[in-house]
């Protein structure tokens, strides 16, 4: 009895919500054509400078970052570069629940497009900067797993002149061992202790602007419009642009915006609040328990990267995020970053650590709702149709673009 | 024999209707703030006439607070805002220790950082950074203020 009657209150609710007063443009309510227009990508803004980031938009270091990108010498086994897992012709991830680099990892790879756009990096937010992420795999012992020193040489050796004319003259590294790191391998890390603090410095710098290098190319590499886009701009010009989307997509639309409550978290141009939320995605059975958000807030806190260290180029009230970020809550246990939904059709399979295998297994489990193992899941059962569920699904499928890097201008050579 | 079905089924709706009513606002109840729900609280947004950056006057009416964003608010931007508090005569309220709550009364769940005062200005004018709205829609943005009239609390409603 109290079922049927929290059902009649529920549908109650939906009654009053779906009494739509005004019909605008393509059945929109004006508000709703509001909402679209927000989600748009012509509503993006520009890039946002990186304060923590002096090269950010120098191309000559993205070009540098570029060709680090696709380095494969920047590993422990010759064979692994960024673009191993991020492969640009795959939107930059690699279609595989759990990324592999020298070994296999406990995540899936995220994707870069839009993600200078994000203040916090990784499904756990732990990093605060493109960069700081950057040196992140470079040092894990299952993705490059190399050393910076190691990586320091190779600096040194094949890029000594486009690093000088960016980041100034080279330290001295002839006394510095191949190999050698605050990393897990031991023989690395005793190497690295063994270095005078004026050395590690050296080899840090020299790491850091790596990593700088290699956000300045990350920071060009965003999403381009989408059908949706095009619909939208249909609209918002009056000419309701009804043939670029079928019935089943708008009717998908609208429960995204609608019913389906997607909004909460992907909003925006980009469709991620880039925030963090326990949404009860079940833990992978194999891995070590992960606590997401929790554990991620304190860990960029006390980053020897963050926007507050001695190797960012901010000032501390720059620092914001920092500043007010939101640590040790039992919400953000289990928490995991919003991603955006561009291109999400293209980039299976989802979450963090590729639990689900297709979108229809995503919509399953929203509709669900299942409890959370670990925290509590904020999601509450859809009790979407099947039909439904096939229609956002259909409308998450418009959502797919090119992804674009606008190529940095030649390097200017000065010296 | 029609009309009494009738009627019976009409005090039946309104039964349900009053049970289902109820039930909603009870539901609204059980979800705390703190905890984040990705679905709708069915809280009731307030007249266009309640929202705005103030003045407006605190619950006990001690004091009346206005805001004022460096830049328009929008959603998904770190902010700064300043507030000035005055008594309900008008003077302004100096020294008083501010704090900052807020959240999503239709989805129940709260702000994504944790603004505080950074700045006394002076002339009862309080700087407030680390301000971040994740959506646009109905906010609450209440500010807890402990001055001289007493304590008391002003709820701002702000349309992202």
């Amino acid at each position: 009895m109290t079922n049927r009657i929290f059902a009649a209150a529920i549908l109650i609710l939906f009654a009053t919500i779906a009494t739509v007063t005004a019909s605008g443009r393509g059945g929109w309510t004006s508000a709703q054509l509001e909402e679209l227009r927000s989600m748009s990508l012509a509503e993006l803004d520009s890039l946002p400078r990186d304060p923590t980031n002096r090269v950010a938009d120098d191309p000559r270091a993205a070009d540098l970052g570029r060709r680090l990108f696709f380095d494969t010498r920047l590993s422990a086994n010759g064979r692994v570069a960024c673009s191993t897992c991020h492969q640009a012709d795959r939107g930059f991830q690699d279609g595989i629940a759990l990324a592999n680099g020298v070994g296999t990892t406990a995540r899936r790879t995220m994707p870069i497009a839009g993600m200078a756009r994000s203040p916090f990096l990784f499904w756990d937010g732990r990093k605060d900067s493109l960069w700081a992420q950057a040196l992140g795999p470079l040092e894990s012992p299952v993705e490059h797993g190399g050393t910076r020193a190691q990586y320091a040489h190779v600096i040194a050796e094949s890029y000594a002149p486009e690093y000088e004319e960016l980041f100034g003259v080279l330290p001295d590294l002839s006394r510095v061992p191949r190999s050698a790191g605050p990393v897990a391998d031991r023989e690395a890390a005793s190497a690295w202790n063994a270095l005078s603090t004026a050395q590690r410095d050296d080899v840090t710098r020299v790491f850091v602007n790596v990593g700088k290098a290699v956000a300045a190319y990350e920071r060009r590499i965003e999403f381009a419009a989408s059908r949706f886009d095009k619909y939208v701009a249909g609209l918002t010009s009056g000419q309701p642009g009804q043939s670029i989307l079928t019935d089943d997509e708008i009717a998908g639309l609208r429960l995204f915006i609608g019913r389906a409550n997607c909004t909460q978290c992907h909003n925006g141009p980009l469709f991620t609040s880039n925030e963090f939320h326990n949404t009860g995605v079940p833990p992978r059975a194999e891995l070590a328990i992960d606590h997401g958000r929790l554990a991620g807030a304190t860990a960029v806190l006390s980053d020897e990267f963050n926007c507050r260290s001695r190797w960012s180029d901010a000032r501390a009230p720059q620092c914001a995020e920092l500043e007010f970020i939101v640590t040790g809550e039992h919400t953000l246990d289990r928490a995991y970053k919003v991603p955006s939904l561009r291109n999400v059709a293209d980039r299976a399979p989802y979450m963090d650590a590729g639990q689900f295998a297709t979108l229809a297994d995503v919509l399953d489990h929203y509709n669900r709702a299942p409890a959370a193992a670990t925290g509590h899941s904020e999601l509450r059962p859809l009790r979407l149709k099947a039909v439904e569920l096939r229609q956002l699904e259909a409308f998450l499928r418009t959502l797919s673009g090119p992804i674009v890097v606008s190529e940095p201008a030649p390097a200017r050579r000065t010296q | 024999m029609r009309d009494t079905q009738r009627i019976e089924k009409s005090k039946m709706g309104r039964t349900v209707l009053m049970l289902a009513t109820v039930t909603v606002a009870l539901s609204m109840t059980a979800c705390s703030h703190a905890m984040m729900m990705i679905h709708g609280t069915g809280a009731r947004r307030p007249a266009a006439s309640e929202f705005g950056l103030g003045p407006r006057a605190s619950a006990g009416g001690r004091y009346v607070a206005t805001l004022e964003p460096a830049r328009p608010l929008r959603p998904r931007q770190m902010q700064t805002v300043r507030v000035t508090v005055r008594d309900a005569e008008g003077r302004a309220i100096d020294e008083a220790q501010i704090s900052i709550d807020g959240g999503m009364p239709q989805h129940g769940h709260g702000l994504p950082t944790r603004p505080r005062v950074t700045r006394n200005v002076g002339d009862g004018i309080y700087e407030i950074e680390g301000v971040r709205f994740n959506m646009g829609g109905w906010w609450e943005f209440t500010l807890a203020i402990a001055g001289s009239r007493g304590a008391d609390t002003v709820t701002f409603n702000l349309d992202l």
